[in-house]
């Protein structure tokens, strides 16, 4: 049996308050949003809090202001569930609205929350184990060990970014809001993801992540999400693609973002493939051919999720293509 | 810090008071700080037909209705329980009687080992609770998070469509044993 190792709950009511205690506790504390990824990694003593501040209590993250016209913010602790079911989500922004419905299973939704699918541990064959099993392996750099088991003369860990979320809030040009005691601070979705699995957030320890603030559609802009995973009731993604592109009166792409989830330490922008798309038609089949090629480059799939690499590799490329004719039709 | 902040005690023995109700009946208790809903329910109210599978949300055996929602009990920290309603397998029953969705169970082979069955129950009541007459695509969405190893599925997806003509106050389904041998399907 797997219990929960001790800590002490606090479960502040306003925002000011939580960021209070996270920086009066220091880095021994963890907020906890839906605990659908924080608490499984306690019992597996992958991250052992001391202090863990709850935040359900913080009605300030559940606002939500703005519409479609002029862009939506949602509170950090928007539920999956009610993410996948917006009208409004559904309308301007379906792309989020399929990431969110493509997460973990109906009641893990129920529980999870935007900002926790932002903040996500990342993930790794080797650290995603139980204790006993990580002490049998002598542990590895992410936590408690010295060694990269999938690199081992790495000097970093390439642990995976793994949220479905992520990629798209990139993809559509999101921003996050991050608060702490000292204030308010706005940046780009992409901004908040850093390349290496064990710093994987630019969230300075004290900081939460409040709101995320979807941009309005533009006339002619579509995005879309795919996931690829091997069971489709609830596993993590192996390979997130999240392509928003905005298309000309005469059909031509003005502009592309492509976003590949699941294939690194961070989303990874496909800026190459993106630029590339700029003038083409999506409905040119060597347009697709040659954007995929060169979005599958930023995929740096390692041996530590489920499926061979190379087929990850493959795949990548070839769902780059279906994104992109998805778009095109 | 403002007064409405909550801390609660950390001393490694402290236990801490929590009141909640479960299955319609105010519980006040006290409880080890790091336990779950899970273990709560289990160990604190032996409330045992709440099954204690993978305790990492990846097999539904221990889902129970949180405020009326679907939710795993072994990812829920007690200490967030206070004030809230829980309803667990054994609030399902109808006085002595097993409820038209458990009947069903029983009658199509919806149970063999039973491991999976609690949780099965609650997320199809769940499901019934929002849509009445769920197709049999909305049914297997509906019950993607629960894991059975035994059935194969299909008697549980039948169980749950007899069971929910019953509640709409229509004739059950009678129970066809021959998709016994089809299985599958619960990619
Ligand atoms: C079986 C299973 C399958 C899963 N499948 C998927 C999947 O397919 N795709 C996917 O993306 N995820 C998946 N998950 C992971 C998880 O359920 C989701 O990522 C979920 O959205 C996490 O949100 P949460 O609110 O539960 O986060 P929590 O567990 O509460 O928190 C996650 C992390 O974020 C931090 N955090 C949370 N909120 C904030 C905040 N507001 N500010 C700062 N830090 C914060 C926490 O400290 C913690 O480090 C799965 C989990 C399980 C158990
Ligand atoms: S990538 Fe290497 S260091 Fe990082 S979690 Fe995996 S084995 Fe550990
Ligand atoms: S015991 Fe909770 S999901 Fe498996
Ligand atoms: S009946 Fe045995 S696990 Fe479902």
């Amino acid at each position: 049996m797997m219990r929960l190792p001790r800590f002490r709950y606090h479960a502040p009511r306003l925002l000011s308050e939580a960021a209070a205690l996270l920086a009066d506790l220091g880095p021994e504390a963890m907020p906890l949003a839906g605990g659908t990824d924080l608490l499984p990694n306690m019992k597996r003593r992958q991250q052992t809090p001391a202090h863990v501040v709850g935040l359900r209590g913080v009605e300030a993250l559940s606002a939500r202001s703005g519409d479609p016209a002029r862009g939506l913010t949602l509170g950090a602790m928007t539920r999956l569930a009610s993410l996948e079911q917006d009208g409004q989500v559904l309308a301007a922004w379906p792309a989020l609205a399929r990431a969110a419905g493509l997460v973990a299973s109906p009641p893990l939704r129920n529980m999870a929350t935007l900002g926790g699918n932002l903040c996500l541990d990342t993930r790794c064959t080797y650290y995603d184990q139980s204790e006993p099993w990580r002490a049998s392996i002598g542990y590895c750099m992410k936590r408690e060990g010295e060694v990269c088991w999938v690199a081992p003369g790495s000097e970093r860990c390439w642990a995976v970014s793994s949220s479905d979320t992520a990629p798209v809030l990139c993809a559509l040009g999101a921003e996050v809001t991050l608060t702490s005691k000292a204030g308010d601070r706005r940046i780009p979705a992409q901004a908040l993801f850093a390349d290496d699995g064990m710093q994987y957030l630019t969230r300075r320890p004290g900081e939460i992540l409040s709101a995320i603030h979807l941009p309005p559609p533009r006339p002619g802009e579509k995005a879309t999400y795919l996931k690829l995973r091997r069971r489709g009731s609830i596993d993590f993604p192996v390979l997130g693609v999240a392509a928003r592109v905005k298309l000309g009166a005469g059909g031509a792409v003005e502009e592309a973002h492509l976003v590949l989830g699941a294939v690194g330490s961070r989303p990874q922008a496909a800026e190459e493939a993106s630029k590339f798309l700029v003038g083409k038609r999506l409905g040119d089949a060597e347009v697709v051919a040659e954007a995929s090629r060169l979005a599958s480059q930023v995929a740096k799939p390692m041996q530590n999720t489920d499926f061979g690499l190379a087929w990850r590799k493959q795949a990548a490329r070839e769902w780059v293509a279906r994104a992109l004719r998805e778009l095109a039709g | 810090m403002g007064g409405s902040l909550v801390t609660l005690p950390a001393g490694a023995r402290d236990k801490i008071r929590l009141a909640v109700t479960v299955n319609g009946e105010a519980r006040d208790l006290l409880a080890d700080p790091y336990k779950t809903l899970l273990e709560v329910l289990r160990e604190d109210l032996g409330l045992t037909g709440t099954k204690h599978g993978c305790e990492l949300g990846e097999c539904g055996a221990c889902a129970v209705l949180l405020d009326g929602e679907l939710q795993l009990s072994c990812l829920v920290p007690a200490v967030e329980c206070e004030g809230r309603q829980v309803t667990t397998v054994e609030g399902l029953k109808i006085g002595p009687e097993l409820s038209p969705l458990q009947e069903a169970f029983a009658d199509h082979g919806g149970s063999q080992c039973g491991y999976c069955t609690s949780g099965m129950l609650m997320a199809a009541t769940w499901l019934l609770g929002r849509k009445p007459d769920p197709t049999r695509q909305e049914i297997q969405e509906a019950l993607a998070g629960q894991l059975c190893r035994c059935t194969g599925y299909q008697q549980i997806y039948e169980a749950v469509e007899s069971g929910a003509r019953v509640l709409r106050g229509e004739k059950p389904l009678p129970p066809t044993l021959s998709t016994v041998v089809e299985g599958g399907g619960h990619g």
